[in-house]
């Protein structure tokens, strides 16, 4: 029973790090750019979740449908107004531009927000539900059901929507896209516009569960990066497989050798998958 | 292999950055101890990222690693030159090792595999508790390597840092001019047709990775004694790996002057910056990041090309992927 109760925890964070890294993982895909802001974006979105929580009492499910068109024009600004000018440059450049363009949301966070960490406290708690000797929050419950449904959303939006489509076609061949009418750049932001929409309703639903502070967005971007490899670059149901796979291997290593070495097994095995199987678990190209 | 007239001159401005000490205030001391520390390492940096073009995010991870090496001997009483040798050594065969396996990735799998080294590297010290003291730091005692006084030590770490830059200086152009330096450039351009006229590409990037290690180790290993005092997220922090990079593009990539007068001018950027504002200096940083690759790519060297007639050194479109 102990062993399920840690399986069913890892399912919970799984599906929480298949909704960070599904954007992340668009973003490499289509836009061959590793985006290091995608860690502020997730803090961003738990800042706008905890404030609409505190100042109007907005409940963060609710919060999640302002989120998504917001976040999605702030990325497609960034895209548009500066990585589109780089976009072509080796992965030193756009690697080095996003981390510059974090260095100042992550200020500007810092300066406005403290680097306290703060916590939504929804009132009255939601309480536990319990199946047998399984206990699960409700919060948690919740979180991990709007994760998976935003993440088969995105999975839908690239399946049958036009721009979907497109976004696929450009990730497949860029000069047949061109060719058969699909305005590129157009189509990088709204790719990246969906990717850091997904950033900022993954931090919405992780201010439920962990409290929110700038400093955490490195350990939000190192998880999107394990998942993402694990998954196979670009690929939706890669993420929420990576996810899964990381989730439930971080619970029984917490479990088994200790909390403080969690990190350090996540990225032992990122290098491991880099190094045995770089295109990851379900690393077919395009195939969405 | 010469050196040639513009490599005298470098060594002729490194050398006079030498006395330093003797002409300048101990805040110059400090600006110029850092000037060194950074000269170092964006130089060492220019082996793998510019000669090579392979986009490593793997300085902090040496950084770290032989401050850590570096520091720890010194806290047993270990003179420095048994530190600096020990960490240096640690480094060049721990980069040769990793080299042979993380070299055969490329581009962006190259560059976040590179920084998980240093990630990795950080939680191991964290959670090495009895031997680096954890998250609770590591104390390096003043008198362990400078002697009393702390007049006395910023001289004394100033000369040994500039020490460091001048035989890092030496090395990386020894490399550069070596058939060594030339393989390299190989491998940078096309790595298939390398390894098709012999150049043992794995070897060569595996070595050009190890050189570019060991200096950094020992510029940590020198960091450590210098401010008594690290701890696993201040020398393991991706900054150290970000800093080297923007340098080399600040002063045009692949270069040694570049990296060596990028990390100057980052230098001042940086500081004038850190002064003016405390509060938002990280975010001031960003914005020169972003405005640097906007709208001069090719760094300050660019500005003056007629001036400095180098050729000039991209990289290869084919590591773009």
């Amino acid at each position: 029973m102990f062993t399920l109760q840690i399986f069913l925890n890892g399912l919970v964070l799984g599906c929480l790090y298949a909704c960070i890294a599904s954007g992340f993982s668009l973003v490499w895909g289509v836009l061959n750019v590793i985006n290091l802001m995608h860690g502020s974006f997730i803090v961003l979105g738990s800042y706008l979740a905890w404030g609409a929580y505190q100042s109007i009492g907005l409940s963060p499910w609710i919060t999640l449908v302002i989120a998504a068109p917001l976040f999605y024009g702030l990325g497609w600004i960034l895209q548009r107004g500066v990585l589109n000018r780089v976009i072509t440059a080796p992965v030193l450049v756009t690697l080095t531009m996003t981390f510059g363009l974090d260095l100042m949301l992550n200020n500007a966070m810092l300066l406005a927000f403290q680097a306290d960490y703060r916590k939504l406290n929804l009132d009255p708690p939601l309480g536990t539900l319990a199946l047998g000797s399984v206990v699960v929050p409700v919060d948690r419950l919740i979180a991990m059901a709007l994760a998976l449904a935003l993440t088969l959303v995105l999975y839908l939006i690239l399946r049958q929507s036009r721009v979907g489509r497109a976004i696929i076609a450009v990730r497949l061949d860029r000069d047949a896209a061109t060719l058969m009418g699909v305005r590129v750049p157009a189509i990088y932001a709204a790719a990246f516009g969906f990717g850091t929409a997904m950033a900022g309703c993954a931090g919405v639903l992780l201010a439920m569960i962990f409290p929110t502070s700038p400093v955490s967005s490195t350990a939000y971007l190192g998880k999107a990066f394990v998942v993402c490899v694990l998954g196979g670059l670009g690929s939706v149901p890669g993420a929420v497989l990576g996810g899964l796979l990381l989730g439930v291997v971080e619970s029984f290593g917490a479990w088994a050798i200790g909390p403080e070495h969690a990190v350090t097994l996540s990225f032992a095995l990122l290098i491991a998958f880099l190094i045995a199987r770089p295109q990851g678990l379900l690393g077919r190209q395009g195939f969405e | 292999m010469s050196f040639r007239r513009t490599d005298w001159m470098l060594f002729g401005l490194v050398l006079a950055l030498g006395l330093t000490p003797w002409i300048g205030s101990p805040y110059v001391l400090r600006l110029g101890t850092f000037a060194c520390l950074y000269a170092v390492l964006a130089m060492s940096w220019n082996v793998i990222g510019g000669m090579t073009g392979y986009p490593s995010f793997a300085t902090a991870a040496f950084f770290g690693l032989g401050a850590y090496v570096g520091g720890i001997l010194l806290t047993k009483g270990y003179p420095l030159i048994a530190a600096l040798g020990a960490a240096a050594l640690v480094a060049f065969v721990g980069a040769m090792v990793l080299g042979v396996v993380l070299l055969r990735l490329r581009g962006h799998y190259f560059a976040v595999a590179s920084l998980a080294v240093a990630e990795v590297l950080r939680e191991l010290t964290n959670s090495a508790t009895d031997l680096t003291g954890g998250g609770m730091g590591l104390n390096i005692p003043l008198s362990a390597v400078a002697g009393a006084g702390i007049a006395q030590a910023a001289s004394f770490f100033f000369l040994t840092m500039w020490g460091l830059l001048l035989l890092t200086l030496a090395a990386v152009l020894w490399v550069e001019r070596s058939k060594l330096g030339f393989g390299l450039a190989c491998i940078r351009q096309n790595e298939a047709a390398a390894d098709m006229i012999g150049v043992n590409a794995t070897f060569y990037k595996s070595l050009a990775f190890a050189i570019s290690g060991l200096f950094v180790a020992m510029a940590g290993t020198l960091y450590a004694g210098w401010v008594h005092y690290i701890e696993p997220p201040d020398v393991f922090d991706i900054l150290f790996s970000v800093k080297p990079i923007v340098m080399a593009l600040l002063g045009g990539l692949g270069s040694t002057a570049g990296a060596l007068f990028g990390a100057a001018a980052f230098l001042a950027l940086e500081e004038i910056v850190w002064r003016n504002s405390l509060q938002g200096s990280s975010g001031i940083l960003g914005l020169l990041i972003v405005l640097l690759l906007l709208f001069l790519p090719r760094g300050l060297v660019s500005l003056g090309s007629q001036l400095v007639r180098r050729p000039h050194v991209e990289t290869a479109p084919g590591n773009g992927r």
